[in-house]
């Protein structure tokens, strides 16, 4: 076979042409594939399932244990903590499980070896989504049991509030995840994403009404958690879990177009910079 | 007499500025240039390679084996020259191209929670018409770990598990970028061997590598590559003249060592001998081997 003249080769690969149209599966086929793949990995890695799906549960069962006062007349502060863990519980599904996880698969090159195969783009993405959608009920899904069986919390109590708890939870997993995804691209070693990516999420939950009361906190930190969805998302939150408690937000009420709207707008901005930053390979590498 | 003609093969479409490739070149590239800051990475490499040859690649690192390859992957892009890939200027290839080539990468898969099965069945998912996943696995001889996880696999193993997902798609051309770095001497004979079965289905293969003896022993020609230049291509016997290359006469005569590099060393022998009376003090003769070849080649002192 060691001659300098072309080789021979099968008749089949002779004849057969670059130019011949080449079929591609149907996307559906490879969203499903990618989806399955998320959802498998997910529940195999040991960090992401304490971090992201078991830790919010033991912050309530721990943060839940101490902090048992009233925030007012009937109302104890866990049902006020239940409803920011669930939103905590949307920002580490999406946000700091796909920040820190896309960012390790960049710089592991496993972004690059995907991007030089005929997948479809849009698959990975459906795929992350997907595995968000799933992170988060089973997060939100604990979240409840724990809270129901060891402080008894009140879970909505009309379908009007698990409406709004569903379109809360939904919009919020999207705007996170798009974020998260989005600022993979600004982590330079993926193994330093979750060294950057935690501390990011405890800011916003110490400033956004997680452990403390909104209304409680200095206004300037008000000011700044407003900017960002975790703020939105535990009011949206409050509004199904403890609707009684509507007149002591800042606004009177929850405002709930205002979490709408700005939760609606992160998803876009999140959207966007996935389109401007995401890379499919690591800068170290060329 | 039948009037029905035989299928016969079209030329494959040329994009603007690329050369013409014809139905017996899968790669062909010319005057490839590629920069890095002041580093010229790249600088000039023409190559053809044919359908159904094994191509290596071969110099020492950093000097661009895989930035030409990548260039011809699709994953980098080049400053000048023209390059077609099956026909296809990588740089604008999109997924019906890709789904004719096949990748190995020289970097690790990363840890995987997935199992080899796992892998390589999802990668199968991005094809329309992909191997049968236990067949592939079979090839490249991972049956026994179908249910292990791919981060749990040697080295060697891993290595197998990408040139399964590699072929998994029934890919025309398959890069192999240093498939073999930081084997061992029995796992890289064994890679050899699934190397050359994969030959035997008509795979065209161009693979990198810094090793002599790999690219001697599964290349149809060898390309060796040296501070961004084609040096010389040949088949691997021929290179660098090495069947016609001078030998060394080395001997001691009036306490001093000197040495003749001759083409006829059986004569300079016999002459030796009579002027020395016999017994040549310290006498060798020295053929080149193909790594000194190499080595001069690549601009090593040898």
């Amino acid at each position: 076979m060691s001659n300098p003249t072309p080789n021979t080769a099968t008749p089949d690969s002779r004849t057969a042409l670059a130019n011949d149209p080449v079929e591609l599966p149907p996307a559906g086929q490879v969203y499903l594939a990618r989806s399955r793949v998320e959802i498998v990995e997910f529940f195999r890695q040991k960090e992401a399932l304490v971090f992201t799906l078991l830790f919010p549960s033991m912050l309530l069962l721990i943060f839940g244990a101490v902090l048992n006062f009233e925030i007012a007349p009937g109302l104890d502060f866990v049902q006020y903590f239940m409803a920011g863990m669930v939103a905590s519980g949307v920002l580490a599904s999406g946000f700091q499980n796909l920040a820190i996880t896309v960012a390790i698969e960049r710089t592991e090159g496993r972004l690059k070896r995907l991007s030089g195969t005929p997948m479809p783009k849009s698959a990975y993405f459906v795929g992350k989504m997907v595995q968000v959608v799933v992170v988060g009920v089973a997060t939100i899904a604990l979240l409840l049991l724990v809270g129901v069986v060891v402080y008894g919390v009140d879970l909505p109590a009309t379908a009007a509030r698990w409406a709004t708890f569903a379109w809360v939870t939904l919009l919020g997993l999207a705007a996170c995840s798009l974020l998260g995804i989005a600022f993979s691209s600004a982590i330079k070693n993926g193994k330093s994403a979750p060294a950057i990516v935690t501390p990011i999420a405890l800011l916003l939950q110490f400033t956004s009404g997680v452990f403390f009361v909104f209304t409680d906190l200095p206004a300037w930190m008000q000011n700044f958690a407003a900017i960002f969805p975790l703020k939105w998302l535990t009011q949206g939150m409050r509004a199904s879990f403890l609707p009684e408690f509507a007149a002591q937000e800042g606004a009177g009420s929850f405002e709930l177009g205002k979490v709408a709207l700005v939760l609606g707008a992160w998803t876009i901005v999140g959207m966007v910079l996935c389109v401007l930053v995401f890379r499919w390979r690591d800068r170290a590498d060329g | 007499m039948p009037t029905e003609t035989p299928p016969v093969a079209q030329p494959a479409k040329t994009s603007a500025g690329s050369p013409p490739a014809s139905v017996d070149v899968a790669i062909s590239v010319r005057g490839l240039r590629k920069s890095y800051g002041d580093n010229e990475a790249v600088a000039g490499v023409d190559l053809d390679i044919f359908r159904g040859e094994i191509f290596a690649l071969l110099g020492p690192n950093g000097a661009g084996k895989t930035v030409t390859v990548e260039i011809l992957e699709g994953y980098r892009r080049r400053d000048a020259g023209d390059v077609s890939v099956l026909g296809v200027d990588p740089a604008k290839a999109d997924a019906h191209w890709k789904s004719q080539i096949g990748i190995v990468l020289q970097s690790q898969g990363g840890d995987s929670e997935l199992t080899v099965a796992e892998t390589v069945r999802v990668q199968a998912a991005y094809f329309a018409n992909p191997r049968p996943v236990e067949e592939v696995i079979a090839l490249v001889g991972l049956t026994q770990k179908l249910k292990a996880k791919a981060s749990s696999l040697s080295g060697g193993q891993q290595r197998r598990l990408d040139v399964a997902l590699g072929i998994v798609g029934r890919p025309r051309l398959l890069f192999l970028d240093e498939p073999t770095t930081g084997f061992d001497p029995e796992a890289r004979r064994q890679f050899w061997e699934l190397i050359r079965q994969l030959r035997e289905l008509g795979t065209t293969m161009l693979l990198t590598t810094h090793y002599l003896d790999e690219a001697e022993a599964l290349a149809d020609r060898v390309g060796v590559i040296a501070a961004g230049s084609i040096v010389e291509i040949g088949v691997p016997a021929e290179l660098g003249g090495r069947h016609l290359a001078p030998a060394r006469v080395r001997w001691v005569e009036d306490g001093q060592h000197r040495e003749e590099t001759t083409a006829t060393p059986t004569a300079v022998v016999q002459a030796l001998s009579q002027r020395l009376g016999g017994e040549i003090p310290e006498l060798a003769v020295q053929r080149p081997s193909l790594e000194d070849i190499y080595l001069q080649m690549i601009g090593e002192p040898a």
